[in-house]
């Protein structure tokens, strides 16, 4: 193994809540979640000195007030990082944590960074989704882009049209999958040893988050069946089958191979490469197969090496499409086995990261599996892939 | 039955309190275990602090029955205290017991906190507290009851403030504390440090005296105290090693004790109840018998929330917390004019005291002069290394010491002063000195600049007879040691115009000074006064009363030090030309001492020990007195002098205010409090001269109405 290899040494996430004034998070600052995120990922890894972290990478999709002032700098700040730490923000919507990983890992791949930290929030309460966004007219007037691009739902709509193989009946099957597996996953106990509590002020005084908020694990098809369908009258796409509206953070420890050796880091995955790639606006949601398929070719795998895949569920039919391309059933095992954003939530920029602590997790369980995918889909029509590999098997770190 | 009818007169006496509601959520903890977390909150920002009056207290008490009945039935395995951000409570709402009708409403207050706070002590399940932020006086308190404490590291401080306000920690504090952290703790937190300016406690150093069991940081605070609770709740061992054993009980208790009580007395006389009663509790806390010393504790309150010395504390206390920050008669602020360049006159000791105050309070660029090249130098060297200081004791970043280096100047040159527009002179105290120095400068400055002159005891409007512009001067008396000393008395001439004046009053502001604005009489406010003070203690002495019986006659009052010593703190020559200024001003009313101006020369008036502490009058300042005693003089003895210093002291207070000194008898006692050091339970004086009746005696009425004084039922 190289020693500028690329390691996740760790990943932890705060629950992720119901965006709005309902939402357990309505009263906490969204840097305050990026903040007690780090200080539970820096108190995990006690053996990690603090001013060895090279370099702080903090995405949010909306970049202004409470997640706003370069959110690297700010929160390392606030979570008592030195001031030798630098730090910085960084924003490709959806896949903002994502695109945080891949960043740090290019300087380390490099040799810029021994250890970077890597994470991503997004308080869609306080920062609802294209709020304040002013968009160049000429996306409208030179026909750039179809208007319906900047809403997710009405792309998502865009996937049911092409593929009208993939239907709605599919689409609730897997959101309820989804939410099962989460269900599942939860009171095996997968879930909670990542999350990190946070207190949370609240009318009724403070509180302690220690879950996600917005599963609904009593789902059903004909639940799902009556719901509307806002983005297009008699459409497909429903608050059930897709992601909600959330809150939360995500952070990682990202480090060179060697340094996490030199300084007794955990190493969970090793990453095997990335890609990121576009597709139409308007149908933004298959995004991940091209990117998937351009970071297999770099990786020089194939589709069937992949054991593992946590796709983040912005929609059901945006996974369907994705497992459909690539031969895959609906009901594959090996994806998502613990429920994905439909069921936890998908606050932003900060999935990214989550796809991957839910992928290293797995990791350790499963030594049987060598690589996983993590992907996801990004507004304005993008797709982002990382392909790990599984340090718990045999034949880690020997050629195929 | 709820706690609000246990308590039936403070229930029905009609406080206007700001409540602090106690809401309640069952947070999980890791372990599966469910702690009942109580967040006390006002509803207010972070401008309001949480306080706890009766109806916070009720509420608070209403709720943690109900907490200890579910733990009884198995509910919950914990209950735990926290605040709103910034605060756990910052005590007991003054303005509720300084409204207290009666001292059977007085009574009620301590049996409510203990009945309420003791709640977290001896319940069905563990009890935690954790310290957010601020907790002073109760607010502490409701820790102390509970069974374990942590503490924000960035909580902005913690202490047990209600000596300083002529009080005890009532609500368990005096009984508890000691018993936790170890009896000279305890005597440092609830006595020690009240009395040195209200003092309070860094969240490090509480956590260090074994107040708090755990500290964690402001990031994850309230995570980290229930993650430790949980695991404290797991059986996790709590170390105290500050909790008295045996030995210190038997042993070390009663000495600390007695140490204590001999330096309070020689610190601070005998006349402030509340040290005393402190010391009493805190002596009696050795048994440990907390039924016992919560009764005392009660009894303690009681007799002291209706007292005067109280009363008169929370008069001072806000005169000082609001009266000070809105000085009476001030004119608009917008009027001030900016200050960016500083003149100073003179570079003797007094003018490099200013140049250091003004450079790093304004930040601004500060200029000194002097007709000689080698004594501006010499000042500039000793500003520098006043500067380099600050800086070695890590006062001030390096930095900032290069910018504050580098903003002192000195010229000899008067045109220098082209650009200053604050000019403030620190010459000899002579009227034909300052008047010249105001001359030769006035040419070289713009239109606008402020003139202010630091006299203590001549006309601010003949200093400016000769300027051009008198408008512009005012009077700007600081106290000595200039650093410390909180008070500025702003002089206002009639010419003085109201731009002059406001930014007298911003610039005080912004040295941090508190500044009360008096008219141009002699001796302004507090050297006026000292002035009757100090001008009847010599005249007793000159006729034939013994030194000892003046001092005597002087101890009731419980000011700081006594009249021999003050006169040797602000310097014999200084004080004789006091008396002697006020005496030619006001020849009937005020003594000038001629024994005064002889042992100012001879130097010599009290006997000091090793370390400069006064142990009595020097043997040749008895005989250089006596040579003065006039054929015929009659001895005074102690109540006759006593009561002429009373009645002298009301007498020349209320021509002051008819004379419109200031504009209220509440200015006089803030100028004694802050230039001075008069004590809270004085409440300045003019309270305690209402309550001895000199006011009546003199004037037939009193200063304040209704009195300032404590409930007579």
């Amino acid at each position: 193994m190289a020693n500028d290899d690329v390691v996740f040494v760790d990943g932890v996430r705060t629950p992720f809540g119901r965006a709005g004034e309902k939402g357990m998070y309505w009263q906490t600052r969204a840097d305050d979640l990026a903040v007690k995120a780090l200080t539970g990922l820096l108190e995990r890894n006690p053996s990690l000195p603090l001013d060895r972290v090279d370099d702080v990478a903090i995405a949010a999709t909306t970049q202004t007030g409470d997640q706003g002032l370069t959110l690297g700098r700010t929160v390392g700040m606030l979570a008592g990082l030195p001031v030798t730490v630098p730090g910085y923000a960084l924003d490709r919507m959806c896949a903002g944590a994502m695109t945080a990983v891949t960043t740090v890992a290019g300087g380390i791949a490099f040799g810029a960074y021994d250890v970077a930290i890597a994470g991503g929030v997004e308080h869609m309460g306080h920062h609802p989704m294209g709020l304040d966004a002013d968009p160049n007219p000429r996306f409208v007037s030179e026909k750039l882009v179809s208007m319906d691009a900047l809403n997710m739902g009405k792309t998502a709509e865009r996937i049911h049209d092409r593929y009208p193989h993939l239907t709605k009946e599919r689409s609730d099957r897997y959101a309820m999958a989804s939410q099962q597996k989460y269900a599942a996953a939860l009171a095996a106990g997968h879930i909670t040893p990542d999350l990190i509590p946070v207190a949370t002020q609240t009318p009724e005084g403070w509180g302690l988050a220690t879950a996600d908020e917005a599963p609904r694990p009593e789902t059903t098809m004909e639940g799902l069946a009556g719901l509307k369908t806002p983005f297009r009258d008699h459409g497909r796409v429903t608050a059930g089958n897709a992601s909600g509206l959330n809150d939360g953070a995500t952070m990682s420890i990202v480090a060179s191979a060697s340094a996490a050796k030199e300084l007794g880091l955990s190493t969970k995955m090793r990453m095997v490469s990335f890609a990121f790639a576009g597709v139409d606006p308007d149908i933004m949601g298959i995004g991940p197969v091209p990117s998937t398929e351009k970071a297999l070719r770099k990786a020089g795998l194939s589709i069937d090496d992949i054991g593992l895949f946590e796709l983040n569920e912005a929609f059901a039919v945006q996974v369907l499409a994705f497992t459909d391309h690539f031969g895959i059933a609906d009901d594959d095992p090996r994806v998502n086995p613990w429920g994905g954003a439909i069921a936890i939530g998908h606050p932003l920029a900060s999935s990214g990261v989550r796809l991957m602590l839910q992928l290293a997790r797995q990791f350790e369980q499963r030594p049987d599996v060598r690589y996983g995918v993590t992907a996801m889909c990004v507004g304005l029509g993008q797709g982002g892939t990382v392909i790990w590999e599984n340090p718990h098997h045999k034949r880690y770190g020997k050629s195929n | 039955m709820a706690i609000r009818d246990e308590f039936p007169r403070l229930a029905s006496a009609a406080f206007d309190e700001v409540v602090s509601h106690s809401h309640v959520r069952d947070v999980r903890l890791a372990s599966g275990r469910t702690l009942a977390l109580v967040t006390l909150d006002n509803g207010r920002d972070h401008t309001r602090p949480s306080t706890l009056g009766p109806e916070t207290l009720f509420e608070l008490g209403d709720v943690l029955e109900a907490q200890r009945a579910r733990g009884a039935a198995g509910e919950i395995d914990a209950i735990a205290v926290t605040g709103k951000p910034y605060f756990l409570a910052a005590g007991v709402d003054l303005s509720n017991v300084a409204d207290i009708p009666d001292r059977a409403t007085a009574a009620e207050l301590p049996r409510l906190g203990h009945r309420v706070l003791g709640l977290l002590h001896e319940a069905p399940v563990p009890t935690f507290v954790f310290i957010n932020g601020l907790a002073l006086g109760g607010g502490l308190e409701i820790g102390l009851n509970a069974d374990y404490r942590t503490i924000n590291a960035a909580a902005p401080a913690v202490a047990l403030p209600e000596v300083f306000l002529g009080l005890i920690p009532g609500w368990g504090g005096a009984t508890i504390l000691p018993n936790l952290i170890g009896i000279e703790s305890a005597l440092k937190v609830v006595i020690e440090n009240p009395l040195k300016q209200n003092r309070m406690l860094k969240p490090a150093e509480a956590f260090e005296l074994g107040i708090a069991d755990a500290m964690f940081g402001p990031a994850t605070f309230l995570e980290s105290s229930l993650r430790w609770s949980d695991e404290v709740l797991g059986g996790k061992k709590v170390e105290r090693r500050h909790v008295p054993g045996t030995i210190e009980r038997t042993v070390k208790w009663p000495v600390a004790l007695r140490i204590a009580r001999e330096s309070l007395q020689k610190r601070i006389g005998t006349v402030p109840a509340a040290p005393y009663r402190a010391l009493e509790l805190l002596e009696l806390a050795r048994k440990n018998d907390r039924k016992a010393g919560f009764a005392a504790e009660d009894e303690a309150i009681a007799d002291l929330a209706s007292g005067d010395q109280f009363v008169a504390s929370i008069y001072a206390f806000n005169l000082v917390q609001k009266r000070a920050k809105r000085p009476a008669g001030a004119p608009d602020k917008e009027l001030a004019k900016k200050v960016s360049k500083v003149g100073i006159i003179g570079a003797g000791l007094m003018a490099s005291q200013f140049a250091l105050l003004f450079v790093r309070r304004l930040q601004v660029p500060v200029v000194i002069t002097d007709l000689d090249q080698s004594r501006v130098d010499k000042a500039l060297e000793g500003i520098r290394g006043e500067i380099d200081k600050l800086a070695d004791k890590g006062r001030i970043s390096s930095d900032e010491q290069q910018r504050l280096r580098a903003l002192v100047s000195g010229t000899v040159d008067k045109a220098d002063f082209a650009e200053c527009d604050w000019v403030i002179e620190a010459v000899f105290e002579e009227l034909a000195v300052k008047q010249q120095v105001f001359a030769e400068v006035e040419p070289h400055l713009s239109e606008t600049a402020v003139i202010a002159t630091n006299t203590s005891s001549l006309s601010v409007e003949q200093i400016g007879a000769k300027l051009a512009h008198p408008e512009r001067l005012v009077g700007f008396h600081f106290f000595n040691p200039v650093a410390v000393m909180p008070l500025i008395e702003v002089v206002k001439t009639p010419q003085t115009d109201d731009a002059t004046l406001a930014t007298a009053m911003r610039v005080a502001k912004d040295l941090k000074k508190n500044a009360v604005i008096t008219r141009d009489t002699p001796g302004f406010v507090v050297n006026r006064v000292l002035a009757k003070l100090l001008g009847e203690a010599m005249h007793a002495v000159e006729q034939g009363t013994p030194f000892e019986s003046v001092v005597e006659a002087q101890q009731a009052f419980g000011f700081p030090m006594d009249p021999f010593v003050l006169l040797d703190l602000v310097g014999l020559k200084v004080g004789a030309h006091v008396l002697d200024t006020h005496h030619g001003a006001f020849p009937d009313r005020f003594f000038e001492s001629k024994a005064l101006h002889e042992l100012a020369e001879q130097g010599v008036l009290l006997e000091k020990d090793s370390k400069g502490e006064a142990k009595g009058i020097d043997k040749r300042a008895r005989k250089i007195v006596a040579k003065h005693t006039p054929k015929g003089a009659v001895p005074l003895s102690v109540d006759e002098l006593r009561l002429r210093i009373e009645d002298g002291l009301a007498d020349e207070i209320k021509r002051m205010l008819d004379d419109r000194v200031v504009e209220a008898a509440e200015d006089i006692d803030l100028c004694m409090i802050l230039g001075a050091g008069w004590p809270f339970q004085m409440g300045g004086i003019t309270p305690y001269l209402d309550r001895v009746g000199a006011s009546e005696r003199v004037f037939g009425g009193t200063f304040h109405d209704p009195r300032i004084e404590g409930v007579k039922a």
